[in-house]
């Protein structure tokens, strides 16, 4: 068996709070040893040795909203083309949503994927399932024979379920099952005729504006069907403070609840649609500066558990548009990293509670052996220069989309190297 | 005020809002559509200032008076002017914005006039041509040249905006209308307040600066200028307003409710009217208080005006290029 030593390593592993320098040891494709306090002595006789310069080594992450193309629209983004960006940003595992064409709301598609993501993918790809065949918003799909076949939960994706009953119905027979039920919560017939967060500067882009009601109202409807269900609920993106405190309340009484808040959530806000910037058209939309603020304090809290990319490929014919006519979303897997490290910079949130956002966390709701620095589990790693500062290129960036929320921002921080299963899969320029 | 190689007050090659522009670019349009007042009052009324020149009138949206009114203004001063609409062009054939702009950019007008229905638009459009570009409204966002020949009117009768009090009433969610001349006569010094049913208001309306009112009689105190806006048919069928008699009730000026402003008090209307809606005929038609027709001659002298000051950009960009 291979045995790579990463030695001169800042060992950080949110599972088990380490914070150390040392060195890690990777037996093939598992974790063999995690040693604090260690160089480079006592090392076997031919093991691979990668010096890792003081720089900080993290479970990879795992990044638990990624839409990609394939199947149907492969020029916007395919698996392998979405892991090849993941890969450069030290994601070691993406989980794709079923928002394809065809959709993957069957079986045999779960199969499918999981094929193509052997053949051509080089990070970890799990997929998930929507929860009601064909995006109808009423009939439920098989969610057991989808979990047994390997997905990893259940959503829509960009679509909400509105129908309360369906929703009461999914909730409920999901919990046999344990299956996650990942909401994408908007009040359509209150958002419809919007498109960026409603307030005074809609009004001065003249812009019809979605309030954040439109989400924090579903999401105070699904804590209290989740109550009636014992359901496991995720929320998939977080914009809104009374969401915030609808999520509270339900953890507060011991609900099966958790969410997850996009990185560009995270760091920018509502000012960046600047002069129509179509790349900041999103769905949720980005909000007022002071629900930013409620946002960074819920993560800080504990209160949100996990950061996204919402990886959203759109090809430039959907993004040269006017503001209105355009596509949502933006690339994020090559920025989820140095987005939320910027909460680190600005002494806002704790490195390892970022951290623990966008590894251990997601790892642990989605029931997968990741997100975590444990001898024995998966050679998953992201090595990390914190503060390197860079400017966001899109040519330069590796998706097949260059729809990037960041385009000409700086952001500090890049991954130097990312290993899945013990395989380097990406390694940064020497510069 | 004409003299080849200024720009005089206005250094601008588009004019795509009202942010845009100062007060001393307004005040410099307004006395270059004086002159073209009189222009238009002659036998002959053209001239050859823009010869040569060429002007695209592209209008993504219906619109009779706005795009004649360019294509007089164009036509008066020399320039060649084609009007293309979205039923005869290949908008309706799927292509893009961009791709259009950028083929008819490459027929080198000289100017292009453009109303959409997004917000934004002519931004969108000025970033991919080398033409200068006139909003001639977009979305929900402005229309400037209709705010311009709003306060060409209404200086022509009360010399000047400070200390004006003008109440803008009806549709102020859905108008472009009302925020160009809001932002307007607030930058020339008028005190503006919008009247509106709430369902008519946008959000945030109360952070424009301006003064909110809900009910016509409150709004119209002392109002020296009443300015109505079209209430569009697809507003009026019960998701905004339960119908338009009750509209008209409440928020229609007629002689009763504009016994509330200043006595003399001047009324101006965007058109195309509702009679019946928004305006009694008795107010529209009544020549002691209505401008609306006013309204039109001075749209055509404005919008000469307009071009001729962003084709002075043009001139010089040129002849500092060759």
């Amino acid at each position: 068996m291979s045995i790579t030593a990463y030695v001169n390593a800042r060992l950080i592993d949110p599972s088990s709070k380490l914070d150390e320098d040392g060195r890690l040891i990777v037996e093939g494709t598992r974790i063999g040893a995690v040693e604090p306090g260690q160089g480079k002595e006592g090392l076997s006789e031919g093991a691979e040795i990668i010096d890792c310069g003081g720089h900080v080594l993290a479970p990879g992450l795992v990044d638990m909203r990624v839409f990609t193309g394939e199947p149907g629209a492969e020029h916007k983004e395919t698996l392998g083309s979405a892991s090849e960006a993941a890969a450069a940003g030290g994601v070691t595992t993406i989980v794709v949503m079923p928002n394809t064409d065809p959709l993957i709301d069957d079986v045999a598609l779960v199969d499918f994927l999981n094929r193509r993501a052997r053949d051509t993918a080089i990070v970890n790809v799990r997929p998930m399932a929507t929860i009601t065949k064909a995006l109808d918003g009423q009939h439920m799909t098989e969610i057991g024979l989808l979990s047994d076949a390997g997905a990893v939960g259940f959503t829509d994706g960009d679509r909400p379920v509105s129908d309360s009953l369906v929703m009461r119905r999914v909730l409920a027979y999901a919990s046999e099952f344990g299956a996650l039920i990942v909401q994408h919560a908007e009040d359509r017939a209150l958002s419809a005729p919007g498109v960026m967060n409603e307030g005074e500067y809609a009004l001065r882009l003249g812009l019809s504006g979605i309030p954040e009601e439109a989400e924090s109202i579903m999401v105070e409807r699904d804590m209290q069907l989740v109550a009636l269900t014992d359901g496991r609920y995720h929320l998939g993106q977080i914009s809104a403070v009374r969401s915030l405190e609808a999520i509270a309340r339900a953890k507060s009484k011991g609900l099966d609840v958790t969410c997850a808040v996009s990185a560009h959530h995270l760091v920018l806000n509502e000012m960046d649609v600047a002069d129509y910037r179509t790349f900041a058209r999103l769905n949720p939309p980005l909000r007022v500066e002071d629900t930013r603020l409620a946002l960074i304090d819920g993560l800080t809290t504990g209160l949100i558990d996990v950061i996204t990319s919402s990886h959203r490929p759109q090809a430039p014919e959907d993004k040269r548009l006017p503001f209105a006519e355009a596509a949502e979303g933006t690339v994020g897997l090559e920025t989820l990293l140095p987005a939320a490290l910027q909460l680190h910079h600005e002494n806002q949130v704790p490195l390892m509670t970022i951290l623990r956002a966008i590894t251990t966390r997601p790892a642990e709701i989605l029931g997968i052996e990741a997100g975590t620095l444990t001898a024995g589990t998966p050679a998953d790693l992201a090595l990390i220069d914190l503060g390197y500062p860079f400017k966001v290129v899109p040519e330069s960036l590796r998706s097949r989309s260059r729809n990037t929320v960041f385009e000409g921002r700086t952001l500090q921080g890049r991954v130097l190297r990312t290993t899945v299963s013990g395989r380097t899969v990406f390694e940064a320029e020497k510069d | 005020m004409s003299t080849e190689t200024s720009h005089g007050a206005f250094a601008h090659r588009h004019l795509l809002k009202i942010r845009d522009i100062g007060p001393g670019d307004v005040t410099f349009l307004l006395d270059l559509a004086e002159e073209y007042v009189l222009q238009n009052r002659q036998v002959d009324k053209k001239s050859s200032l823009l010869r040569g020149r060429t002007l695209i009138n592209l209008f993504y949206e219906p619109s009779t008076r706005t795009q004649s009114s360019f294509e007089l203004a164009g036509k008066r001063l020399g320039a060649d002017t084609v009007n293309m609409s979205v039923s005869s062009s290949s908008v309706k054939k799927g292509e893009t914005l961009i791709d259009t702009a950028t083929t008819l950019n490459a027929m080198r007008p000289d100017m292009l006039v453009i109303r959409h229905g997004a917000s934004g638009a002519p931004q969108l459009l000025a970033q991919k041509v080398d033409c200068s570009v006139i909003n001639a409204g977009d979305g929900t966002n402005e229309h400037p040249s209709q705010a311009l020949l709003d306060a060409l009117t209404i200086r022509r009768h009360l010399k000047n905006f400070e200390g004006l009090t003008v109440a803008i009433c009806g549709d102020i969610a859905h108008s472009r209308v009302a925020m160009s001349n809001l932002y307007l006569l607030s930058m020339m010094g008028a005190r503006v307040r919008l009247i509106a049913p709430p369902t008519l208001l946008p959000a945030a309306a109360d952070r424009l600066g301006v003064e909110i009112f809900h009910n016509m009689a409150d709004g119209l105190k002392g109002a020296d200028v009443v300015m109505m806006l079209r209430l569009q048919q697809e507003r009026m069928n019960g998701t905004l307003l339960p119908s338009t008699r009750e509209y008209f009730r409440y928020y229609g000026l007629d002689h009763e409710k504009l016994a509330n402003a200043r006595p003399g008090a001047l009324v101006m209307h965007p058109g195309p009217m509702n009679r019946g809606v928004e305006i009694d005929s008795r107010v529209a038609d009544d020549p002691d208080v209505s401008l609306i027709h006013e309204q039109v001659e001075m749209g055509v002298a404005m919008r000469m005006a307009i071009l001729d000051a962003v084709s002075r950009y043009r001139r010089n960009d040129g002849e500092r290029a060759s």
